[in-house]
């Protein structure tokens, strides 16, 4: 590709082998970006439920969720609208301790997950396994503010923030993959930052 | 959001190669560039760009900005706002020239869209307002400026990007810190919504974080359903 005159960059990277392909370090500020009105949402009236192709579905209060064993992330995320934030720390419960409890049967490889609102977004089933994903409702150390997801968000810090649905109440277990509502609107199935996977169409 | 059925597919296009062939700055802040695209893919109001740029040693920026321009205008107008230590919007305002040529890829987007399918409001704060341009120029060609209609927030008249043709088109102007004509300055109040959002069965918002918060409240308080509500922000929160 040729070279855009006069353009130098003003924002290179301290720490490139943490930045992902057109991405920006976006530094203490962390950007909102959501589709739908924000939903005020009352803990005690939200669940959480895993299934479809599962042997036991399974759905916990907020409080059932809390006697969980905890699970913490630290580490960095990444937007599609290409800012990165490095070093936040996110504490809920990992994915495998709910898939553990309603148990996938072996047709399932896909994940839809869904928000109280009715967004969705798909996930490949091994995106979401072997402490790679989890359902949080605290950042760095306090309440998951309303306009990032709180009180409860899903966490899929390897891929672009899309995937970690905002108000995530349910994981529903698929044979086959199904577009979510980005997905469904010209965005990639699965959305890996290193691979640059934005766009329906990227490798 | 449940309740609404999602478009059909939206038009999507590739990496290709757009030549500024104009380029002014509106205001201090403001650089309206019009392009010829190669190869262009005609979008649908409402959906926008990637601009991406080049540097030497392979370094590259990529920016989204919204399309301004009427799905059959020959060129592809983006209005940008120039954001403190923006590094492409601050390119495109002190750098870009009539001539260049820069990576652009688009349209993407298939949910901030509106085709006349439906009546709709849209309400839109400051450089917001871009989409919602796209929007009334294709309902000003195709006749059917009833069926959208328009609030848009500013501080003041200058900081409206295309303030006088808004006003044209008949969409409601609320100035918060500056009278427009005999209206004194504040945000819109519930009470001046009803005529817009009257038999309106989507409503679009688009600005910044604190605007989209403020213009969802104004549309529920003015009885407008929170699923057909489809907003589009930027911004940041510390």
């Amino acid at each position: 590709m040729a070279i855009t005159r006069g353009f130098i960059g003003k924002r290179k990277p301290s720490r490139p082998d943490r930045l992902p392909p057109g991405q920006y370090d976006t530094g203490s500020s962390w950007p909102t970006l959501t589709a739908e009105a924000t939903p005020n949402l009352d803990p005690e009236k939200w669940s959480m439920t895993v299934d479809g192709l599962v042997d036991s579905p399974q759905t916990w209060s907020w409080r059932e969720m809390h006697a969980l064993p905890g699970s913490t992330y630290f580490g960095d995320i990444h937007c599609v609208t290409t800012w990165s934030k490095f070093d936040v720390t996110f504490a809920g419960v990992s994915v495998d301790t709910l898939l553990e409890a309603a148990g996938p049967t072996a047709d399932a490889h896909f994940v839809m997950a869904h928000s109280t609102t009715g967004y969705t977004t798909n996930l490949p089933l091994e995106d979401v396994t072997g402490g790679k994903a989890w359902v949080v409702w605290d950042y760095n150390g306090e309440p998951l503010p309303r306009g990032h997801g709180g009180p409860v968000r899903l966490l899929v810090p390897h891929l672009y923030f899309w995937k970690s649905a905002k108000w995530v109440t349910r994981l529903e277990l698929m044979a086959k993959d199904r577009p979510g509502f980005w997905e469904q609107n010209g965005y990639h199935d699965r959305g890996d930052p290193w691979l640059e996977q934005r766009y329906q169409g990227d490798p | 959001m449940t309740a609404t059925p999602l478009p059909e597919s939206a038009p999507a296009g590739g990496w290709t190669t757009g030549r500024i062939i104009e380029i002014d700055k509106p205001t201090e802040t403001l650089v309206r560039l019009r392009f010829h695209v190669d190869d262009r893919v005609d979008h649908l109001p409402g959906q926008h760009y990637v601009v991406r740029l080049r540097a030497p040693d392979g370094y590259t920026a990529q920016r989204s900005y919204s399309i301004a321009s009427d799905p059959d205008d020959p060129l592809l107008e983006l209005m940008v706002e120039c954001l403190p230590g923006g590094e492409v919007s601050g390119f495109l305002h002190d750098v870009a020239e009539v001539g260049d040529e820069l990576e652009l890829r688009g349209p993407i987007g298939g949910w901030f869209v509106w085709d006349g399918d439906v009546p709709a409001v849209a309400v839109a704060g400051g450089s917001g307002v871009v989409p919602i341009v796209a929007m009334t120029r294709y309902a000003t060609r195709m006749g059917i400026q009833d069926k959208l209609r328009v609030v848009v927030v500013a501080r003041s008249w200058e900081a409206l990007p295309y303030a006088a043709e808004l006003e044209k088109y008949g969409a409601f102007i609320a100035l918060t810190r500056e009278n427009h004509g005999d209206r004194v300055a504040h945000p819109p109040y519930p009470d001046e919504m009803g005529a817009y959002v009257e038999g309106a069965e989507r409503a679009y918002v688009c600005g910044s974080v604190g605007f989209a918060s403020f213009a969802t409240r104004l549309l529920q308080e003015s009885g407008v359903r929170t699923d057909t509500i489809r907003v589009e922000q930027f911004g940041e929160t510390s």
